[in-house]
């Protein structure tokens, strides 16, 4: 499998790896795939008052596209509110990183976890709401 | 040392250069170059003489009749012309064939094609060490059974079946017995004379010959026979025509040459690496290795490495040529269906290396392979969520996974 220069860089400098606090109310995690399908991405996000990502994290088992997919979504999410992060599209992932077609899912993969992090900060906040209200 | 390290000798092998020398000598003017067909000059007797004599060096690197050697262009068509040409032959007497799930796909193809043409087929199921057993054939047997096609030694994981009892058993029942032999003649004995194999498919190009050359061992007491699936002069008996390809012909003999005065001294040579390929590994959690450990060629090795993929580990093992038994690698995305066919969950199956020594692996190159998948092990581990789960002491056959 011939891979584009910016999947390799991303594989072998993989930017954002690590784990925040799966508990805080701060962090949402988003964990997508299964072994079964040889990809698992874990991405979690670390909001602040402003509502605005101030840090993102990664783990993932699977490809070198699968790493280098959600390793881009972490570092383009970073800085950005959660309604700009919520744009982030697959096909702009596989753009950037010119992913052959047999590799696509990898992106969607990469979008799903950001979209179920994002899920699971607002879903935290709103729990934390209700019992105020 | 020279990089990257050849370790994928399964899929196929360097030509020995005692065996390159051989061939050159049998293709310019100065050479042997003749047809061996012609009958009216010395340059075709003089092709077909070596041809012959390396007729006889295949014979005898398996305890075979030369008259039992047909020249085939290699394994892939010697299973085809055995499959097809032994089920078209007997399909008045039976219309069933037994193999298993995990034969190549010189096999499995062939069986496919026969079941669109009327034939029934039954796929054994290996056990969890990759073995047909002599029981799991003999369950399978029925009365329209004409014939049953197993492979020596499996090129994915090394196993070893036991074709010596399988033989014995279709034997007593008049059933003709097919053995794909490609990952075994050259590597482990074999004894035409005492196994009650009746056909044989044999590749030069894993043994240290040529490619595009092979053999088809085709038993002459009791008599097999063939519908040919290649008309055109009727060479070979009327089993496979086609001009004889001198030069490729006398490399496959050279090779069976070597193999047969060299094969005890390699067989130990290679024990040694492999058993220094598993120390080097044994310290390392979850590291599992594919298929039976007794039964088995010590040149083939196959690992998973839990929670880490089996086409990002073999990005990072930059120096190594090996081969991966994850879905990545393959055009399909499906893991190995060896593996799976062995009850390999597949995420194990995902994370598998195979990696094939030969006779020009040292033990410097050895050692070299083994740092860098141990290297490549532990960062990749780093960066998965599985390897976190598993310290985490997570059960990760019990999460509810996102499936995609």
């Amino acid at each position: 499998m011939a891979y584009s220069e910016k999947v390799i860089d991303h594989y072998e400098h993989p930017r954002n790896v690590g784990k925040l606090d799966q508990d805080s109310q701060r962090v949402g995690t988003g964990m997508v795939g299964a072994p079964a399908c040889g990809d698992v991405m874990r991405l979690q996000i670390q909001v602040n008052d402003e509502g605005v990502i101030e840090d993102a994290r990664f783990k993932t088992y699977g490809c070198g596209s699968a790493i280098a997919s959600s390793s881009l979504a972490t570092e383009w999410m970073k800085g950005k509110t959660l309604d700009e992060a919520a744009t982030i599209k697959n096909t702009d992932i596989a753009e950037e990183l010119a992913l052959p077609p047999v590799k696509i899912h990898c992106s969607v993969l990469a979008e799903d976890a950001i979209k179920a992090a994002i899920d699971d900060y607002r879903a935290k906040q709103k729990h934390d709401a209700a019992p105020a209200a | 040392m020279k990089l990257p390290i050849y370790l994928d000798y399964s899929a196929t092998t360097p030509v020995d250069p005692r065996v390159a020398e051989k061939m050159i000598q049998c293709l310019s003017l100065e050479g042997n170059f003749g047809n061996p067909a012609s009958r009216s000059h010395v340059f075709g007797w003089r092709a077909e003489e070596a041809v012959e004599d390396a007729r006889r060096q295949v014979a005898n690197l398996i305890h075979a009749d030369p008259r039992e050697i047909v020249w085939t262009s290699g394994a892939t068509e010697s299973d085809n012309l055995a499959i097809k040409g032994v089920a078209h032959f007997y399909s008045k007497k039976g219309k069933h064939i037994v193999t298993s799930r995990i034969e190549h796909k010189a096999v499995l193809d062939p069986c496919r094609q026969l079941e669109r043409a009327g034939f029934e087929v039954t796929y054994l199921d290996p056990d969890s060490d990759g073995l047909i057993t002599p029981e799991m054939v003999e369950n399978a047997l029925r009365d329209d059974t004409i014939l049953v096609s197993l492979m020596h030694v499996n090129n994915e994981i090394g196993v070893i079946n036991d074709i010596e009892a399988i033989g014995d058993l279709a034997r007593s029942r008049k059933i003709v017995f097919h053995v794909d032999a490609a990952q075994s003649v050259g590597k482990i004995p074999l004894n035409m004379a005492t196994m009650k194999v009746d056909l044989l498919s044999i590749s030069a190009h894993k043994l240290y010959g040529p490619k595009g050359i092979g053999v088809l061992y085709v038993r002459r007491k009791p008599r097999i026979r063939l519908e040919a699936q290649m008309h055109g002069g009727g060479h070979e008996r009327g089993m496979r025509s086609g001009t004889l390809a001198t030069h490729q012909i006398v490399g496959m003999g050279e090779a069976c040459r070597i193999a047969a005065a060299e094969m005890d001294s390699e067989r130990t040579r290679l024990i040694a690496l492999k058993d220094r390929v598993l120390a080097q590994l044994s310290d390392l959690e979850e590291v599992h290795v594919n298929g039976s450990l007794e039964q088995r060629v010590p040149g083939i090795l196959n690992i998973s490495f839990a929670f880490v993929e089996g086409e990002s580990l073999m990005m990072s093992l930059k120096d190594l040529a090996i081969s991966s038994g994850s879905a990545c690698t393959s055009a399909s995305l499906e893991p190995s269906y060896v593996l799976r066919a062995l009850g390999l969950s597949d995420e194990l199956a995902h994370s598998s290396l195979r990696i094939s020594l030969g006779r020009f692996t040292t033990g410097a190159e050895v050692d070299h392979a083994v740092a860098e998948i141990r290297e490549a092990v532990a960062k990749l581990r780093e960066l998965s969520p599985l390897w976190d789960m598993y310290k985490d002491g997570v059960d990760l056959s019990q999460v509810e996974w996102v499936a995609h």
